[in-house]
């Protein structure tokens, strides 16, 4: 629609540096089309076509504008996207760069921010929504928050998540140097200068696309160039040396332990709504950097402070700075008649840029009864009226509210707070304001350094304490020091200290040459009084994005809030995606006034990650989708996928959970159920032979003189006897007596032994071994090492397995030669192999391991074999059921580290006579491990054959009992048997051991209760007959 | 996220390649059945939270597997000194209380913000 | 009685043989590509423990390598390659088949020290990694400082990498290599060809049907 950018100034008016007016590019914002430059951000490119309303007020409604030209703005929050996938909430303006297409709608406002209906319900609402609103208004009852939530939240709303997912890939990078510089501005470059030309590894970032901070908008001259060139220069310089990386659109984001430094870089977001590909490849559309710095140098400038007044949230209200970013960076010059409220001479530089920008400027206000300094007297001499003592008390607008169209200017007594003369009112356009500057201090916050209150500079500085960070510098605006000259000089000594500090030799240079300003003294003025009381006034806006007033604030110190951080929770200040930048200390002000105290007895808010909000996709990174966890394979597990296998996750491992098959029964080849295919791999174990992948097993290979020794003390029961070529199976405890792990452990030779763990158990008790080595028993002379990756473990085991077995090896498989518990080596399908004969389901077990790259070899040779014995592959889920039958436990499964081995009915298990105070044994002499009214391991038997019992389940004595009944145990195991055609359960009881035969009763949420025998919790062949065949 | 300096790999790694393992210098008693349930108790469970000097023990878990000693500050997560088993630390709660009081001494009064969680 | 057993884990014939990664094909990255990516499968992966002191003499006796005592040190010779990964752990990497006789051969020639030998081939496999943005792609993945002014050649550590674990080595001015788990295996490439989209990576797999007979040595008695 409109192309023609009324406020974009000539080509022939000299300003503009970053756009390139060759480079046209289309956009559209809220339905509406207009033309800026490559090089624009969208709020300048608004600015330009005139677009005052960018978004409503989160509370209120009320329009708002641009108010300012970096991260800080709180208005121009925009939604991002002209796809749906391409959805980004919350983006501010001022930071966007434009790219042709680009679509945006405000955050808030319906039906768009021009004509907004939700407008009414603010202005009908808003003399009705006194501060704590919420929680006075919707407190009770309690029931009802989730019916006015939906509301709330619509009404509210700050952007909104796509409903589709992100084409875009995201990315994470680490690095490391010796000094990372945090912004671009004149400390910064002349610290990454100085820093550089030693030789060390230095990162510079800037959240900006170009480097140079505020010397792109100063109207200095150093060495004799513009400041804008020499930051060219300096720029050059430092991208032609291969120690330099130069980071920009980067913004530092979190400062964590020890200089870790979080930055998000936008690596693609200026070029469109998704990131173009190169030569048909993907490219990040944002980048999370994670450097490690020996140090950091922090030049993160300073934040311009607004002053408070009425009606300063209208669009025509800008900060002074920004004035002077638009139109020299993007020769956009944002109205025409502008009035300046300051407490400061550096704010008259807006004045002066308006005014060569062809503007007019009607009249400074400048708080300071006889405001005297270079600029001043340059303000004079342009002819501008300048009106010392007074500032702007309120500003006007039109019917609207859409535009500023005038200014109240009144004689101030800032002492006694209150307008102490005439007041009078100007037209005018635009009002811009400055009441000093905030060094921006949220990073080395973040650090745990406390701001300090500096009140020659009328800011907070970040503090100093007793056990302050190592290498961390602040320079420049950051710290409080402003003028050019002086910050280069500190910039240069601080750094030049820091790597002095390492022992690294660095040449200071020459300090640029610069000539230093006569400034006045600044005054400190925050909320402007108004002629009318605070409370009465027309609203005046300390945080514009979360609608917080001078009057909110003045009322929750009234309502007994002293404190800044309750003062902060209960009016919501700095609670919106610009975390207060320009809005908190004029809080921490005002609320100081109200109090009657100073700022720093007030004290500020504690700063912490992120400065700017990060999109998820860079927190991400591609930790995503496939690449979101690590999967763990075996050697099989391909054949697995193949054969139809469902997997189950344990810890990382992919596991075969159980293997449905095509239904014989059914013409159009549906699969069998879960427990279809269960059934019938239990029955196969049973009756002939099933095989199981069984390689995710933890394995450590042991060895050393003393390795027996050290089994002993880690073990519940006995090593000393153990001969070569037999295994045993063995409990392990913590120290408090609880039983963390088990497994079977082999006797190779005489000092050496391979130990088997849980698959989920393998990291944690090989750090378990060491730990005990390496800090109690350091004299035992034994090593570990894991193996688990080597081995590829097959179980092959029925009734059939030694048949089958015996036709791919060459090992004597005679029961009387190759005895349950040993292990034996030799081929087996042409590969050599350890073969263990140890049982997890009860029946004739050989376990075949080999090394993992000739699994397939093997694993492939058995079915070959095995058809004619009926070979079935199993699961994790048969090999439950199976070992369920025989009692046998899975610890994590039917124990929760509350469980002894006496508990578990694993007397057996303990050597009570071993020598060593084996870890463990002293606790099952406490009185609490003594209690005959433990939890204890039992089976339990449903009395509906039919039933399998809920895992979980809880247990009770009675169950005709009131509610709540006294629980006396749960269910731990639980399933349906094949072999025993019922249901059957294991399951821990208080006494449990002394009630086998007694009746407990299982009630279920649905009102139905299951009634159980207690018994044994072996099920199937108690004298372990059949693995032994 | 720390950087750890491992006394046997004798360089600054990340933290995600270390454990905590709780407090150091924590020994089992020689004879546990000589040790009454309250002694045992104490082996146990029971640890120091100290707000300042504290001993911990850490594992190199994705490295070289060995564990040591650090000394932290707790209140800056500084950390003083790592050290390896077997030996003792050389900076204490004591030491730090001792050169805090001299450096004290040297430093102006500032006002310092109070810091509630945000 | 025997104090260690021996085990040959490779067949007399030549057999199926399926490296960790087997499934892969080549990719290639279409334009310029700035990383290539092989495999070195079937390499014998020997983990050596003791005091240095008990094993430098017969380890450069046998292997005619200097065991590295410094940590973080790489050391390559005809031989194969010999990794310091602790004080006390050592990480030998030699040609397809030559680990049983070497490990029998260090056996013989430690005697009755107090030391570990333990076979882990079949346990992870190495990838060669080089290219113009070879530096990149493990930037991406490992928070170790892999810029080659501070990693030289020589170098070899083991880390975090993506959410698994490494044993990353710079080999040469260009070449880096990777040990990786089996198990891992195959997320860990996945990650690295995601990683190095944006630089164009080219995949190529262990040479296929390479088979690794048993070497002279085929008795698999346990030796006192």
């Amino acid at each position: 629609m409109s192309a023609s950018q009324p406020c974009r100034l000539a080509s022939n008016s000299g300003v503009g540096s970053q756009i390139d007016r060759d480079k046209p590019l289309q956009f559209t914002f809220n339905g509406q089309t207009y033309q800026g430059f490559a090089g624009d951000t969208l709020a300048s490119a608004l600015l330009a076509n005139g677009v005052d309303v960018v978004n409503r007020s989160f509370k209120y409604s009320r329009p708002r504008g641009v108010v300012a030209a970096g991260a800080e703005e709180p208005n121009a929050i925009v939604q991002l996207g002209a796809s749906e996938a391409a959805q980004v909430p919350n983006v501010r303006a001022t930071q966007q760069s434009l790219y042709d297409g680009l679509t945006a709608r405000s955050t808030n406002g319906w039906p768009d921010a021009q004509r907004d209906m939700m407008g009414l319900v603010g202005k009908l609402g808003g003399p009705f929504m006194p501060v704590g609103f919420y929680y006075k208004t919707f407190k009770a009852p309690a029931s009802m928050w989730l019916t006015y939530e939906k509301y709330i939240r619509k009404a509210a709303g700050l952007g909104r998540a796509p409903t589709e997912s992100d084409p875009d890939i995201y990315d994470h990078i680490n690095r490391h140097c010796e000094v990372l510089v945090i912004g671009s501005g004149p400390a910064g470059l002349m610290s990454a200068l100085v820093a550089a030309g030693s030789g060390v590894r230095v990162i510079l970032c800037d959240e900006q696309p170009t480097f140079g901070g505020s010397l792109l908008d100063s109207g200095e001259t150093i060495d004799g160039m513009a400041a804008s060139e020499w930051a060219r220069n300096a720029v050059e310089r430092l991208a032609a040396m291969d120690n330099v990386t130069l980071l920009p659109r980067t913004t530092a984001n979190g400062y964590f332990d020890h200089n870790f430094v979080t930055l998000h870089e936008r690596c693609t977001e200026h070029l469109g709504d998704t990131a173009p590909r190169v030569d048909g490849r993907r490219q990040p559309r944002s980048r999370l950097h994670r450097v490690r710095a020996r140090h950091v140098v922090l030049a993160s400038g300073a934040h311009e402070r607004p002053l408070v007044y009425a009606g300063n949230d209208m669009p025509g209200n800008l900060v002074a700075g920004a004035l002077s970013t638009y139109i020299r960076r993007y020769a956009v010059r944002p109205g025409r008649r502008l009035v300046l409220s300051t407490t400061n001479d550096h704010a008259y530089r807006a004045a002066l840029d308006w005014h060569e920008a062809g503007g007019e400027v009607i009249a400074i206000a400048d708080a300071r009864a006889n405001p005297d300094g270079e600029l001043v007297d340059r303000a004079k001499a342009a002819g501008i009226r300048i009106m010392a003592g007074s500032a702007v008390i309120e500003a006007t607008g039109d019917r609207k509210g859409h535009r500023v169209n005038g200014a109240r200017i009144g004689a101030i007594d800032i002492e006694g707070f209150r307008v102490s003369g005439e007041v009078e009112t100007l037209s005018c356009d635009t009002v811009a304001t400055s009441g000093g500057y905030s060094p921006v201090v949220h990073l080395a916050a973040h650090t745990g350094v406390r701001p300090v209150w500096r009140d020659d500079i009328l800011g907070f500085v970040p503090g100093q304490t007793t056990s302050k960070v190592d290498g961390f510098s602040v320079v420049g605006a950051a710290a409080g020091l402003y003028p050019t000259g002086a910050l280069l000089e500190d910039a240069v000594a601080q750094v030049v200290r820091a790597l002095e500090s390492d022992g690294i030799d660095v040449e200071s240079g020459k300090v640029p040459d610069i000539d230093t300003l006569r400034e006045g003294a600044a005054v400190a003025l925050y909320q402007i009084p108004h002629d009318r009381p605070t409370m009465r006034a027309p609203k005046q806006f300390v945080d514009l994005q979360n609608d917080v007033t001078a009057a909110a604030i003045e009322l929750a110190t009234r309502e007994g809030f002293e404190s800044i951080e309750h003062v902060k929770r209960y009016t919501a200040m700095g609670f919106g995606t610009d975390q207060g930048k320009l809005g908190n200390i004029n809080g921490m002000a005002i609320a100081a006034r109200c109090l009657g105290q100073t700022i720093p007895q007030t004290g500020t808010t504690v700063f912490r990650p992120n400065y700017t909000p990060v999109n998820f996709g860079a927190i991400v990174g591609r930790h995503c989708q496939a690449l979101f966890d690590p999967e763990r394979y075996t050697a099989m597990h391909h054949w697995h996928v193949e054969h139809g296998a469902m997997f189950e996750d344990v810890g990382q491992w992919k596991r075969p959970w159980y293997y449905p098959q095509k239904r014989r029964d059914s013409a159009n080849g549906e699969f069998e159920s879960m427990h279809e295919a269960v059934v019938r791999e239990c029955r196969a174990v049973r009756e002939k032979v099933g095989v199981l992948d069984a390689s995710t097993l933890g394995k450590i290979d042991i060895q050393g003189p003393d390795a027996r020794e050290f089994l002993g003390r880690i073990y519940t029961n006995g090593w000393e006897k153990l001969a070569v070529g037999k295994a045993r199976y063995g409990l392990m405890c913590k120290d408090d007596g609880m039983v963390m792990d088990d497994g079977v452990t082999t006797c190779l030779a005489d000092n050496h032994f391979l130990m088997t763990t849980t698959t989920g158990g393998a990291v944690a008790i090989l750090e378990w071994l060491e730990i005990w080595h390496q800090t109690e028993w350091p004299e035992l002379e034994v090593y570990f090492t894991s193996v688990t990756d080597h081995w590829a473990t097959m179980t092959l085991t029925g009734p059939e397995a030694r048949n089958l077995l015996a036709e791919l090896t060459d090992i004597d498989l005679d029961r009387d030669s190759f005895k349950f518990m040993e292990w034996r080596e030799g081929a087996v399908a042409g590969v050599p192999a350890r073969v263990y004969r140890i049982s997890f389901t009860g029946e004739l077990s050989f376990e075949v391991n080999v090394q993992a790259n000739y699994a397939m070899q093997v694993w492939e040779a058995l079915f070959a074999h095995g058809e004619k014995y009926g070979l079935t592959p199993y699961g994790t889920e048969t090999m439950h059921v199976l070992r369920a039958e025989k009692g046998f436990i899975i610890v994590g499964q039917d124990t929760d580290g509350s469980m002894t081995p006496e508990d578990l009915g694993m007397h057996w298990c303990v050597g009570y006579n071993k020598p060593y105070p084996w870890i463990g044994k002293r606790a099952l002499t406490r009185s609490d491990t003594r209690r005959e009214d433990r939890k204890q391991l039992v089976g339990l038997k449903p009395l509906d054959a039919g039933v399998v019992l809920e895992e979980g389940a809880q247990i009770v004595l009675d169950p005709r009992q009131a509610i709540p009944m006294r629980m006396v145990g749960h269910v731990t195991s639980s399933y349906y048997s094949p072999t025993l055609e019922h249901g059957f359960a294991l399951a821990v009881v208080k006494g449990g051991h002394k009630r086998l035969g007694e009746k407990v009763y299982l009630p279920m949420p649905d009102g139905v209760t299951h009634v159980a025998e207690v018994v044994s919790s072996i099920f199937y062949d108690p004298k372990g007959q059949r693995q032994n065949i | 996220m720390f950087h750890i300096y491992c006394p046997y790999c004798a360089e600054y790694r990340e933290e995600e390649e270390f454990h905590p393992k709780g407090q150091a210098h924590i020994a089992r008693p020689a004879d546990p059945t000589a040790s009454s349930d309250d002694a045992w108790g104490d082996y146990l469970f029971f640890r120091d939270n100290p707000r300042g000097v504290h001993h911990e023990l850490w594992v190199h878990a994705v490295g070289c597997r060995k564990f040591f000693n650090i000394t932290r500050d707790t209140r800056s997560y500084a950390i003083l000194e790592t050290y390896r088993m077997g030996e003792q630390p050389g900076v204490t709660a004591e030491s730090v209380t001792l050169a805090e009081r001299d450096s004290e001494r040297k430093t102006s009064d500032t006002a310092t913000m109070q810091g509630v969680p945000s | 009685m025997p104090r260690f057993a021996y085990f040959d884990p490779h067949p007399a014939r030549a057999v199926t043989t399926q490296s960790p990664l087997h499934q892969f094909a080549a990719t290639a990255s279409g334009g310029e590509s700035s990383v290539v990516l092989r495999e070195n499968a079937f390499l014998d992966h020997l983990i050596l423990r003791g005091e240095s002191e008990v094993l430098i003499a017969s380890v450069q006796a046998v292997l005619g390598l200097a065991l590295p005592t410094e940590p973080q040190r790489l050391v390559m010779g005809e031989a194969g390659s010999l990794q310091w990964l602790s004080p006390d752990e050592w990480l030998l990497i030699v040609a397809a088949g030559e680990g049983f006789r070497l490990q029998r051969e260090l056996r013989e020639a430690l005697g009755s020290a107090h030391f570990s030998i333990v076979d882990v081939s079949g346990g992870q496999t190495l990838l060669e990694l080089d290219g113009a943005c070879a530096v990149d792609v493990l930037m991406k993945s490992t928070a170790y400082d892999v810029d080659p002014r501070a990693f030289p050649v020589g170098r070899g550590v083991t880390s975090v990498f993506a959410k698994a674990t490494a044993v990353i080595r710079r080999v040469d001015e260009q070449r880096w290599e990777l040990v990786i788990r089996r198990s891992f295996a195959d997320y860990c490439l996945r990650w690295l060809l995601d990683a190095g989209e944006e630089y164009g990576i080219d995949y190529r797999p262990a040479e296929l049907g390479a088979t690794i007979s048993r070497a002279a040595v085929v008795d698999t008695e346990t030796m006192s």
